[in-house]
């Protein structure tokens, strides 16, 4: 795979990737069988993303993808967060091989699904 | 450390020696008459022997092609064409190397019918399965010598019994097995077997296919009539040539190599299954090739892992669909029946027996360090994450599920 040195970076050392065992928010997107699966976690505070983590199994554009779906969302509004497309996590990794945009590129949906996580156990 | 030699092997000097002349001194047309084409005709001969030495056969028995697609097409195009008025129905596996399933999945398009013997857990097939597939339509048998996936290797000697006993011509596709463990045209009781250059030190773009003699084949390229009018076109000389040396070398260091890939193949399989947890040999244990073992561990997926192994220096493969360009799964590890999930988390790797300075232990420990840095970030791994519930939610543009 034609990687990006970002995505190298974020795949050889990924950000936040841990478990969050006091998330308010969590969301899971993917399908193993293709390879990738993809947890999110956030812990919101005030309408605001304090920490966010994620676990992923998937290859690495799914794991750099995840990695750098934190950095851009932490700080952020949740409404803010919700406008994270996945084209902007994949130009903020300076690009996905093409093959790689569909399936791999899940972050933007696991946070959106985290987020939603949230605004249910907080209704 | 190029651990990846069942894709391809470096020419060996002593290869490239023997080739590099007939580039720019001894470049003659191999079809004239004049002295520097009787050379090229002379070098030609002499690799045909060389080739026909290593499998027991007889030179005029060898048929030089562009390498084992071009050999795998024209055997089963060949017989099949050749053969179509006798019946339309070929036996195969369904692992073949897609220059066999593809070619198969052509001769469908124009009518002819498939039977694939399905492997079991081992890999293998079953003769049983291949004695009730034999119709009074059956013309061709197709059945690889070694898998080029999991190395494991087929009973060719006793499917090339039944096809005699039943009159059907016998193809194999030696590619993989071939400088790997002895490849005898005689005992292996084929009619038609194809064979690579560039995955036993030769260069890349060519092969040959053994043809029995008596058996007739349709050809696939007509023009000159070069090869006996079963492949036109000027001869590739230098590959030949080089095609021609690794064969001698490879048949001259068989057994030492054997001996040498088979106790480092034994040791890495012993240590990696007793040191990394939930790790699994894909493929029998003992019909296999020494030089290649596949393997899968559990929650992780393959492409990340070539990745971590590559940073650490070892060029291995996998059988993941996310590194492959079609994002499809192996399909002959889906045919060993393993979970989807589990195919993903596959590992190859192929031995070169030049490969004098392979730590086992210094490569075990990084997969191990890497299986377990991926599986403490994989969702999947010791949790009882539920993820039925979670598939392809939000993935509505997935093309394969
Ligand atoms: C089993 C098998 N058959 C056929 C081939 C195709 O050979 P070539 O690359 O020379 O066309 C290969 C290698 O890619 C192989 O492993
Ligand atoms: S989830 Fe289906 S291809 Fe990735």
């Amino acid at each position: 795979m034609d990687y990006s040195e970002k995505v190298m970076d974020h795949f050889a050392n990924p950000r936040n990737c841990r478990k969050m065992e006091d998330a308010n928010g969590v969301g899971t997107v993917g399908n193993p069988t293709c390879g990738d699966l993809m947890t999110i976690y956030i812990k919101v505070e005030d309408d605001v993303i304090q920490d966010i983590s994620f676990q992923t199994f998937g290859c690495g554009a799914a794991i750099a993808t995840s990695s750098m779906i934190t950095e851009i969302a932490v700080g952020k509004t949740l409404e803010e967060a919700l406008k994270i497309s996945r084209n902007d996590v994949a130009e903020e990794l300076d690009g996905l091989p093409p093959i790689k945009m569909h399936c791999s590129n899940l972050a933007a949906d696991g946070l959106q699904a985290a987020i939603e996580n949230y605004y249910e156990n907080n209704q | 450390m190029y651990l990846d030699n069942s894709a391809t092997t470096q020419v060996s000097e002593e290869v490239f020696n023997e080739m590099e002349p007939y580039f720019t001194q001894e470049f003659g047309n191999p079809s004239t008459l004049y002295k520097i084409g009787r050379e090229s005709k002379k070098a030609l001969d002499l690799a045909r022997q060389r080739v026909a030495d290593a499998i027991n056969a007889k030179p005029e028995e060898i048929f030089f092609t562009s390498g084992g697609s071009e050999s795998d097409n024209l055997a089963i195009k060949g017989i099949a064409f050749k053969l179509a008025k006798k019946g339309k129905h070929i036996i195969t596996t369904n692992i073949e190397h897609p220059a066999v399933k593809n070619t198969l999945g052509f001769l469908e398009s124009l009518d002819f019918k498939v039977t694939y013997l399905p492997v079991y857990e081992d890999g293998l097939i079953k003769i049983e399965d291949l004695k009730e597939a034999i119709t009074d339509e059956t013309i061709l048998i197709t059945v690889m010598h070694a898998n080029n996936e999991i190395g494991t290797v087929q009973p060719i000697e006793e499917i090339g019994k039944i096809a005699r006993e039943k009159k059907i011509k016998f193809h194999t596709d030696a590619v993989q097995s071939f400088g790997k463990i002895e490849v005898d045209v005689e005992k292996l009781n084929v009619d038609l077997l194809s064979l690579s250059s560039h995955k036993i030190n030769g260069p890349k773009g060519v092969g040959a296919l053994y043809i029995k003699k008596g058996t007739r084949v349709v050809p696939l390229i007509h023009g000159g009539g070069q090869e006996k009018g079963i492949r036109s076109g000027t001869e590739n000389v230098p590959g030949i040539v080089g095609f021609g040396k690794a064969c001698e070398l490879a048949s001259q260091q068989l057994e030492q190599h054997y001996e040498k890939l088979s106790s480092i193949r034994d040791e890495l399989i012993e240590k990696v299954l007793a040191t990394i947890p939930e790790a699994y040999l894909n493929g029998d244990r003992e019909n296999r090739l020494p030089n290649l073992v596949n393997f899968r561990f559990k929650a992780i997926e393959g492409e990340s892992l070539i990745l971590l192994l590559d940073a650490k220096g070892y060029q291995a493969s996998t059988g993941s669909a996310c590194s492959s360009n079609t994002l499809e799964a192996s399909p002959v590890l889906t045919a060993l029946g393993l979970d989807p999930v589990d195919v993903h988390g596959s590992l190859r790797i192929s031995l070169a027996p030049e490969s004098d300075e392979f730590d086992v232990d210094e490569f075990v420990n990084v997969i191990e360090e890497s299986v377990s840095r991926l599986r403490e970030m994989s969702p999947l791994w010791n949790q009882e994450l539920d993820y039925d519930g979670v598939m392809c939610k939000k993935h509505d543009d997935c093309r394969l599920c």
